[in-house]
């Protein structure tokens, strides 16, 4: 455990931020508050701020559909990340992109994707750029167990190491494609030694863990940084709502369900820190109490806010055509 | 001015734009070509064509980058490049192969600029050899630009001589947006005359390569050069006709098509693609839309059946459309005049 106590404050707040966002966000979009589907990232929230605590602003992170969390561990603006989801006039990407392709450039955020595997190719190609550039940056790509198994991972692998480019795979197992199980969908669920067969380097690691995500990322992402050295971190998370909300999952058990709230990312996070003496129980109090105060102003605003003008149809398809 | 053949205009684009530009890139399989072997090559063998011969001794692995077969990979590392910085050229070899990597094309970076709110720029050119003539079969053959047409977000180059070729590719590795730039191979060794230095072609502006008061022949890439052989047999006939190359399909220049079909009242476009939804309908459908109470005739169009690329010589010679086929569309064109006083 070597971050120091703001680092560790820093480091719950994006936790809690994004507990406090998607909690939010589910609850507006059963409401009918949100246009479209959302993918909610409870569950995950060790596994995007224990990597993305890793990242600077010039480094660059891929994402995909569950996409909020990472958004939010990498720094994008959480109220234009609202406006965007809620369609409305001054969101992120202006209400054009929604909930499945928020990005935020200006922060390294490449995108949310709403195809399964679409980043894993993009994450190389920003990789490449840091190396071409050399501006010591490095990307991450954010997939699924889902996006495992499609042909642009296996590509993105195996480029990533004949372009000897600096990448890290964070393959986020939460154990489901949409309502179907990896012990299905996965041909040897050890998706961390798929990397071996390209000669990549994998870790796997507890994903409801800050620190174990935390210090693994570290490492290969300055593996990356320093000898451009690509790999693959295999991060097990929990997926505790639906594939999108309104899901009612039917395809897990009640004792499946009622484990994953047992293993509360951010419950071990706290009895980390207070046992250890880092943090006490009211400094962590006052972060979930201003984060969910934070995100309910937000989703206040974000209902009221205006939509996008008419106009904004026509705009942005080209730089000049 | 030196004449140069269309692989040389085109190489010249890049190797110029590249000793300009830095964050000009090449990448894609075999654009180095040789890489890895057990025999020491003086000089990379550039590309399956040639296309790309020199740019690897020139520039060196770091921005000439071969790389493995694997076309999704190569398009979505382009894009993802473009998106962060650099101003990739993505070889995808033959068009038809767009079947692997669609995705990363018109999902990602076709998509980037509008998705994000206008906040990302995707300056990437994806270069792909197109059209029939080689034996080369079903799956090596095509002429796609329909498609990418279709696409917004996407600007799609589909040059007809060496000259168009250099100044539209050096103008779409400067340009901000995603470019599909298309290369008949059967025209590589096509001389023109082509200027030593750089120069840009502005996307948008039709080429009008003869002008004559009785027809409009609307055609691309090498139908360019069937309907200008067309046109000369015509003339001998006294039928005079207007033949535009339009040079992009997007952003399409309306104004010249329009503007000549006025004045003639006659439209025949001949494309080297398949006939449905593609470049030759949407012509006929801006011409009916637009210029309507000009027509003198219904619009013709001379088209490549709706079948895949045969393979066997004579099959693919009668799949590629030719003078004879458009000259007897112009025939018909003219003859519904006389029909209908008659």
């Amino acid at each position: 455990m070597q971050l120091d106590r703001d680092l560790l404050c820093e480091a719950y707040r994006r936790m809690a931020t994004i507990r406090a966002f998607e909690e939010r966000v589910g609850a507006d979009s059963l409401a009918g508050l949100i246009p479209g589907f959302v993918h909610l990232y409870v569950g995950g929230e060790a596994s995007a701020v224990g990597v993305c605590m890793n990242l600077k602003d010039g480094d660059w992170i891929g994402s995909n559909h569950r996409g909020h969390g990472h958004c939010i561990a990498k720094g994008c603006d959480v109220r234009g990340m609202m406006l965007e989801i809620y369609g409305k006039e001054g969101g992120l990407c202006g209400g054009k992109g929604g909930s499945m392709h928020i990005a935020d450039l200006d922060k390294g955020m490449l995108g949310a994707n709403g195809i399964v595997g679409g980043s894993p190719p993009l994450a190389v190609g920003a990789a490449l750029s840091a190396k071409c550039l050399r501006n010591n940056g490095v990307a991450v790509a954010f997939l699924g167990d889902g996006a495992s198994n499609q042909g642009t991972t296996a590509e993105a692998l195996n480029m990533a190491v004949v372009l000897k480019v600096p990448v890290v795979f964070v393959i986020e197992n939460n154990g489901y494609g949409e309502f179907t199980a990896a012990s299905y969908h996965s041909a040897g669920v050890d998706l961390a030694t798929r990397a071996a067969g390209f000669g990549l380097p994998s870790t796997k690691v507890d994903g409801k863990d800050f620190f174990a995500v935390y210090d693994a990322a570290q490492d290969a992402i300055e593996k990356a940084r320093k000898y451009l050295q690509p790999s693959v971190l295999e991060v097990s998370v929990n997926r505790w709502h639906g594939h999108f909300t309104g899901d009612p999952q039917p395809y897990r058990s009640a004792d499946e369900l009622a484990a994953v709230r047992r293993q509360d990312p951010l419950l071990i996070f706290r009895k980390k820190v207070t046992e250890a003496g880092l943090l006490s129980k009211e400094q962590l109090d006052d972060i979930d109490k201003n984060a969910s105060t934070f995100i309910d102003r937000n989703a206040k605003e974000a209902i009221a806010a205006s939509v996008p003008d008419a106009q904004a149809l026509l705009t942005d398809v080209y730089v000049s055509y | 001015m030196p004449k140069k053949s269309m692989r040389t205009a085109i190489n010249e684009a890049m190797r110029l734009e590249m000793r300009r530009d830095p964050t000009v890139i090449l990448l894609g399989e075999d654009v180095a070509g040789g890489r890895g072997g057990t025999a020491e090559l003086e000089d990379a063998v550039g590309g399956v064509l040639g296309v790309t011969k020199g740019l690897y001794r020139e520039f060196g692995p770091e921005r000439v980058i071969d790389t493995p077969i694997t076309e999704s990979a190569i398009m979505g590392a382009a894009a993802g490049a473009a998106v962060t910085g650099l101003r990739p050229i993505a070889e995808l070899m033959f068009v038809d192969f767009m079947g692997v990597c669609f995705d990363q094309i018109f999902n990602q970076a076709a998509k980037f600029r509008y998705m994000f709110g206008g906040k990302a720029k995707t300056p990437l050119v994806v270069r792909a050899m197109s059209g029939a003539g080689l034996r080369a079969g079903a799956q090596h053959s095509q002429s796609l630009h329909s498609i990418f047409t279709h696409i917004p977000g996407l600007k799609v180059v589909v040059p007809s001589d060496p000259y168009d070729a250099k100044g539209l590719l050096i103008q779409a590795i400067r340009d901000d947006d995603p470019v599909i730039f298309l290369e008949h191979k059967a025209m590589y060794d096509l001389e023109g005359e082509v200027p030593d230095g750089a120069y840009t072609i502005p996307f948008g502006e039709a080429n009008i390569l003869r002008e004559g008061d009785d027809v409009t022949i609307v055609a691309l890439a090498r139908m360019v050069h069937v309907s200008m052989e067309a046109a000369k047999k015509l003339q001998e006939n006294g039928i005079k006709a207007t033949v535009i190359d339009p040079r992009t399909t997007s952003p399409l220049d309306e104004q010249t098509i329009l503007e000549s079909v006025e004045n003639t009242g006659r439209l025949v476009v001949v494309d080297e693609a398949n006939p449905r939804c593609s470049f030759a309908t949407d012509i006929a459908a801006l011409v009916a839309d637009k210029a309507f109470n000009h027509l003198r005739a219904p619009i013709q169009l001379v088209t490549a059946p709706h079948t895949p690329v045969p393979f066997a010589p004579n099959l693919e010679d009668a799949y590629i459309p030719n003078t004879t086929q458009v000259i007897a569309a112009v025939l018909k064109v003219m003859q519904h005049d006389r029909n209908r006083a008659a």
